[in-house]
């Protein structure tokens, strides 16, 4: 997997509340593309105007925010859907760090399968860090995973084993297929106990 | 010795191993797979050339994809079809078994999981899908994962998780005439917001909860994702019990025995404390009826729309200020993993009997599985529904998933006993409005939104 140590990058600030995975990527594109192909469709609703042209309102659209690695998002980013493809579509948009006052859960835990970082701040905070990316002359945004800061100056919590994933870019399947012997050991265990569970 | 919550008591007896700071390995007791979300995860195992670890402990129905117009046999387009064929092959090299197109057993994941019997009491149980909380319902501890995690648990036959928080759901007194545990579970939606269970896994309790069937059971766990909780659970009672007798992959004999004095133990102990507390008073609700863009955006059917969120309105085609009934409707959707179940169909028949549905309104009845199917018209009540002008379909996820075929119109409007509002959702510029099944019936019929209670 990805690493994420740290991240100098254009911010977008991507206020809207409720930004589900179907907003993320339609369920029509969930059906076996390419990963890598997925960031043409990614936020494709909004994105594109009813005739296929470039929406230029779209934040992401605009000359200052294209190809932006940071999005500051609204409350709730992420919700519904448990799509992992829209973890996915931002991804190969090139987004790297989403930041917002709370995430839809499953889509939460998608980001650090995919190297992505997550994280959650207060509403004030996270709308003051919208409105200096949205100054007309906000620079990139800087993103210290280790240090647990953005710009040098805004302290953020991450729980300590999604921050060492990331930093380290573990993959979680193999790490707890090394622990092979306790699974076995809990379900011989747990064949005395509950037999009706295992067929 | 503490009081513990239902929630803790699963989770306690399924620990493999603390990874600290609150992560636990937990492990997996039933999988459920559908040809949406399955392939890929199968994709991945085969990339990795990993093995399936207990084939045993995941089932596979085919929901997400299937055609359901009437006498379809597969999906209606050619990728559809790949999907199918190849969640098929995999699971089967896989050892895994498949509920397939045309057999029982097959239908929307959240629907015959506990209609086989393979949901249970006490047991974790994971799905590639949102609406995994669904399963709580029989006092599982049930939620939606993606690929990865996904992938994880077909490698491994665990998962691992950060430790939710608790939170409890009082549904108090008795609901009036009409309203049921979709309304029961909107209400709680508007009242706390789409965020409002982030982070907690949720116990639905109170007198309201223990009076509903296990269908409207399950109808209210289904939504907790639309509250923002992953996970949300109801205590088993001997309705549980009841329901689960019998059922294909229930214990039997001596093991029910044993399971069932297992069951006995496992509701929140008198004096279990949560981490947060919310109170619906039933007495007081109206047939719920969302007018926005977010299972949030709720109001009774008595209401008038609110002006907070014009970029909603906007897009919902809608003026604040006018009551929502009223609004003319051409679209009319009952099915779904939160209301396709027999006691939602033979709801929306009895307003439909004898009546017609309005002229400019397409309407569908999609079981949510092909025993409920076959249930619905041994009783006629598929009869019912053609003879007033709806369409009776295959089982599937149909219009609630928009990726079968069965869409919405742009700008079209539709009542949908589903669970997602979203733009876009039910096909481009869809407008949908999320309501009960006999809400629903009462709109196709009337030709707009309408009162339930004047039928």
């Amino acid at each position: 997997m990805n690493k994420f140590q740290t991240l100098t990058a254009v911010a977008a600030p991507f206020p809207k509340k409720n930004v589900d995975t179907d907003l993320i990527i339609r369920i029509e594109r969930c059906t076996g593309m390419p990963r890598e192909e997925l960031g043409r469709y990614a936020f494709e609703m909004a994105r594109y105007l009813p005739g296929g042209a470039e929406n230029p309102e779209f934040v992401l659209n605009q000359p200052r925010y294209r190809g932006a690695q940071i999005l500051v998002c609204g409350e709730f980013f992420g919700t519904g859907s448990s799509r992992e493809v829209a973890v996915w579509a931002l991804a190969s948009l090139g987004v790297r760090c989403l930041i917002a006052p709370s995430f839809g859960q499953i889509f939460f835990n998608n980001c650090f399968q995919n190297g992505l970082l997550p994280i959650t701040l207060p509403a004030p905070t996270v709308a003051s860090l919208a409105q200096r990316a949205a100054a007309p002359d906000a620079g990139p945004f800087t993103v210290d995973l280790a240090a647990q800061t953005i710009n040098g100056s805004v302290h953020f919590e991450i729980a300590p084993r999604g921050k060492k994933m990331l930093l380290e870019g573990l993959d979680e399947i193999a790490l707890t297929l090394a622990m092979e012997p306790k699974i076995a050991a809990f379900q011989a265990a747990d064949r005395q106990r509950r037999p009706w569970i295992y067929p | 010795m503490t009081a513990k919550t239902l929630f803790d008591k699963i989770w306690d007896q399924h620990l493999v191993e603390d990874l600290g700071d609150g992560v636990q390995l937990l492990h997996v007791d039933r999988h459920l797979m559908h040809e949406l979300s399955g392939p890929r995860g199968q994709l991945e195992m085969a990339q990795r050339s990993l093995k399936t670890r207990n084939p045993e402990l995941t089932i596979g129905s085919m929901d997400h994809v299937v055609s359901t117009a009437p006498g379809a046999k597969g999906g209606n387009a050619p990728w559809a079809d790949q999907m199918i064929e190849s969640f098929r092959s995999e699971s089967r090299k896989a050892g895994v078994k498949i509920y397939d197109i045309g057999q029982d057993g097959q239908g929307i994941v959240h629907v015959v999981g506990p209609e086989l019997g393979f949901t249970l009491p006490g047991a974790t149980l994971l799905c590639g899908d949102s609406h995994t909380c669904t399963h709580g319902a029989l006092g599982a501890l049930a939620w939606g994962i993606g690929t990865s995690e996904l992938t994880h648990v077909l490698a491994t036959q665990t998962i691992v998780q950060q430790r939710p928080k608790t939170m409890r759901v009082r549904f108090d007194g008795q609901p009036g005439r009409a309203i049921t545990a979709k309304d029961m579970i909107l209400a709680l939606i508007g009242k706390i917001g789409t965020a409002g269970g982030v982070g907690y896994a949720v116990e639905y309790a109170g007198e309201a909860i223990r009076a509903l069937e296990m269908e409207g059971r399950l109808t209210v766990c289904n939504l907790s994702i639309e509250l923002g909780a992953k996970i949300g659970m109801i205590a088993p009672d001997e309705k549980t019990y009841a329901y689960l007798n019998g059922r294909c992959h229930a214990p039997k004999g001596a093991l029910w025995d044993q399971a069932l004095a297992h069951w006995r133990t496992l509701a929140s102990d008198a004096g279990a404390q949560f981490d947060l507390e919310h109170s619906i008073d039933c007495t007081l609700l109206a047939p719920q009826i969302t007018w926005g863009t977010s299972p949030e955006d709720v109001i009774g059917i008595d209401g008038t729309i609110p002006g907070n969120k014009p970029e909603a309105l906007a897009y919902m085609g809608l003026a604040a200020g006018t009551p929502i009934a009223g609004t003319k409707v051409d679209r009319v959707f009952i099915g779904s993993c939160t209301n396709s179940r027999l006691p939602d169909l033979r709801a929306a028949a009895q307003i439909v009997r004898g009546r017609k549905v309005a002229q400019h309104v397409k309407a569908w009845v999609v079981p949510g599985s092909w025993r409920i199917k076959q249930d619905a018209e041994a009783e006629g009540l598929h009869q019912v529904f053609l003879e007033a002008g709806f369409e009776w379909r295959e089982a599937g996820c149909s219009m609630c998933v928009g990726l079968n075929g069965d869409l919405v119109e742009p700008q079209a409007r539709c009542v949908s006993t589903s669970n997602r509002n979203f733009v876009g959702r039910q096909g481009p510029q869809a407008r949908t409005h999320l309501a009960s099944p006999a809400m629903a019936a009462a709109a196709a019929i009337a030709g707009e939104i309408t009162d339930v209670r004047n039928f």
